[in-house]
């Protein structure tokens, strides 16, 4: 078999494990780290898009999740809808927050971008906590019970696990798509280097400014996702620092700026955290925290290409250098 | 005169922020990086004045001095275990690389200190002064005072030194520096030594006024971030003014509007000022 076969070969096996995973998760605690683990990578697949691709590394895409995360419950909050259709707002409303934070921050560029991205999350969260309007520091709670199959409200955790996984699905075939596409082009030529692209016509602006709108719209839904699984969410697990966080370092372990990059770093992440918590006496310690940190560094370190430019490197004989990004 | 006295508060607050907003500035300055970790480097100040002092006793100049040396030692080894290796690398490995430092730092303060409120023993320095009507801690003002000396020391090391002669050259120029006899290497850990020193030094004068947990570095770090863009990058005058006016804006907003609103209102400015004046308002264009 040629080497092509072989892939095909593995990506069947992969796409059979992923769906057949809940059948032979033995108890809810495994499922719902296989559901954590396709949440994990929505959301670091959606960051992708702009801090892989297009090479613009926010560190405040909490925001554009939290915003997603409290439109479903605010308008069952206020009045009483299913949580479900507070979805398109939320993507809505990140887009129009992306468009109003991209006009100034995206002027900026490396690292005073990253900085800038998480002072307006910051100042976003703090806002939210003080908002009696949508529950300030408490947060809001969902439907206890659903009321129909239409509040996506389950005991189980299996019907969501197969909803994020067609989201995943979703996602990364845009992403795919969009690699073939001019906008995708654009995109990468901005992140290699962004006077250059500029001066081959390039618009540079509009080409951020498309991509952080398409990164902010997933990410809202991948925290309206989150909320319609976890029914609750306050300031912190909404638009915290360590949300945004986790995005950056799922993508960046797997591979910023590859398609399955942020797949491959969830899958490897998820589990870790959620064992060390129950090594180290849950998150309480915070050493949980010391690892993750300790991982990033590491990667920056040793490999700021992510395991698949790891395992890129290793395979060096083999025929697909061409693919290299 | 209430006014008069929360603008005082405010502006010797100020002087502190000033003194280690000039470290990530120093930084920024000569290496076009800047250091999440920075906020965290104050707190580490803060733990380690707390620790000399339970454990040696003796007065703030001990525990500053200490909080100074230890930190100055881990910013140098921070220098050359990891930010050497990262800063010819891609970008998101520079930032990630004192992202994740900060998070380490952060949680294992976290871990062994615990999410507590702590602050310092009574120290020799207590009490208020009044000058004027003013009611002046003396905590604060020690602080204010010495932050404004060390940063006004700072300015001084780098603009009338040969040390300081050496640092700019670097910045300015790293391979005609090599070509004079600087090893740039050794300026840029001395830089990460002088950033990390100033800001423990600054977690030190903080920790005799203000109670804190493992989890202020990372206020700190934005507010030292958005007193450096105030300033314009680079310049430690520029850090000095624009720390006063954050410290001013601060205790005005806590005055006026309450307290939770005193960070709000200064990450406010800082994103109108990116709509109006991206360049900050002392930098250039």
């Amino acid at each position: 078999m040629s080497s092509d076969h072989w892939r095909r070969a593995g990506a069947a096996l992969a796409v059979a494990a992923l769906l057949a995973y809940p059948l032979a998760a033995s108890s809810p605690y495994y499922l719902d780290i296989g559901v954590t683990v396709l949440l994990a990578a929505i959301s670091a697949s959606a960051w992708n898009i702009l801090g892989g691709f297009a090479g613009q590394v926010s560190v405040g895409h909490g925001m554009f999740f939290g915003v997603g995360a409290y439109l479903p419950l605010l308008v069952y909050t206020l009045w009483g809808w299913p949580p479900m259709a507070g979805i398109p707002l939320g993507m809505l409303l990140a887009v129009g927050l992306a468009a109003l934070i991209g006009a100034p921050t995206l002027r900026l560029t490396g690292h005073y971008f990253s900085m800038a991205t998480i002072a307006v999350a910051e100042l976003i969260r703090i806002l939210v906590g003080t908002w009696g309007l949508v529950g300030a520091a408490i947060g809001l709670q969902g439907p206890a019970t659903a009321r129909g199959w239409w509040d996506l409200t389950f005991r189980d955790e299996t019907p969501y696990y197969y909803i994020f996984l067609g989201v995943l699905a979703g996602v990364l075939a845009l992403t795919h798509a969009l690699q073939g596409r001019r906008l995708g082009y654009y995109m990468r030529a901005v992140k290699a280097g962004e006077a250059a692209a500029r001066s081959l016509g390039v618009a540079s602006r509009r080409t951020k400014l498309a991509a952080l709108a398409l990164s902010a719209s997933l990410t809202a839904l991948a925290g309206s996702l989150y909320v319609l699984k976890t029914g609750f969410v306050d300031p912190d697990s909404g638009f915290g620092i360590l949300v945004s966080v986790q995005m950056v370092i799922v993508a960046a372990l797997g591979g910023a700026g590859t398609l399955y990059g942020p797949l491959v770093g969830a899958l490897i992440l998820i589990p870790a955290q959620s064992w060390a918590n129950s090594w180290l006496g849950g998150g309480g310690s915070g050493l949980t925290f010391v690892l993750y940190g300790g991982i990033i560094v590491l990667v920056a370190r040793f490999e700021p290409g992510g395991l698949f430019e790891l395992r890129r490197r290793m395979l060096r004989w083999r025929p697909e250098r061409s693919r290299a990004a | 005169m209430t006014l008069l006295q929360v603008v005082v508060g405010g502006l010797l607050l100020g002087a502190v922020y000033a003194l280690f907003a000039s470290g990530l500035t120093l930084i920024w300055g000569m290496m076009n990086f800047i250091n999440f970790a920075h906020g965290e480097f104050v707190m580490l100040g803060m733990y380690a004045a707390l620790l000399v002092v339970t454990w040696l006793g003796g007065g703030p100049a001990l525990f500053a001095l200490a909080a100074a040396l230890v930190l100055f030692a881990l910013g140098a080894a921070i220098y050359f275990g990891l930010i050497r290796h990262v800063l010819r690398g891609p970008m998101l490995a520079q930032i990630l690389s004192t992202f994740g430092l900060a998070l380490v730092l952060r949680y294992t303060a976290f871990w062994i200190f615990s999410a507590n409120f702590v602050s310092l023993p009574q120290t020799a320095l207590s009490g208020t002064l009044s000058i004027g009507g003013l009611l002046l801690p003396v905590p604060q003002l020690a602080a204010g005072v010495a932050a404004l000396a060390l940063t006004a020391g700072l300015h001084l090391l780098l603009t009338r030194t040969a040390v300081g002669s050496q640092l700019l050259a670097v910045a300015e120029d790293r391979e005609a520096a090599m070509l004079v006899g600087i090893r740039p290497d050794r300026m840029q850990a001395l830089a990460w030594g002088l950033a990390a020193g100033s800001a423990g030094l600054a977690g030190a004068l903080m920790a005799t006024a203000y109670p804190w947990s493992p989890s202020v570095g990372a206020t700190f770090g934005l507010t030292a971030f958005i007193t450096v863009t105030l300033g314009g990058f680079g310049s430690v005058p520029g850090a000095l003014y624009a720390g006063l006016m954050v410290g001013a804006i601060q205790a005005l907003s806590a005055y006026w509007l309450g307290p939770i609103y005193k960070d709000v209102v200064v990450y406010a400015l800082f994103v109108a000022l990116l709509w109006l004046r991206p360049q900050g308002l002392m930098g250039r264009a």
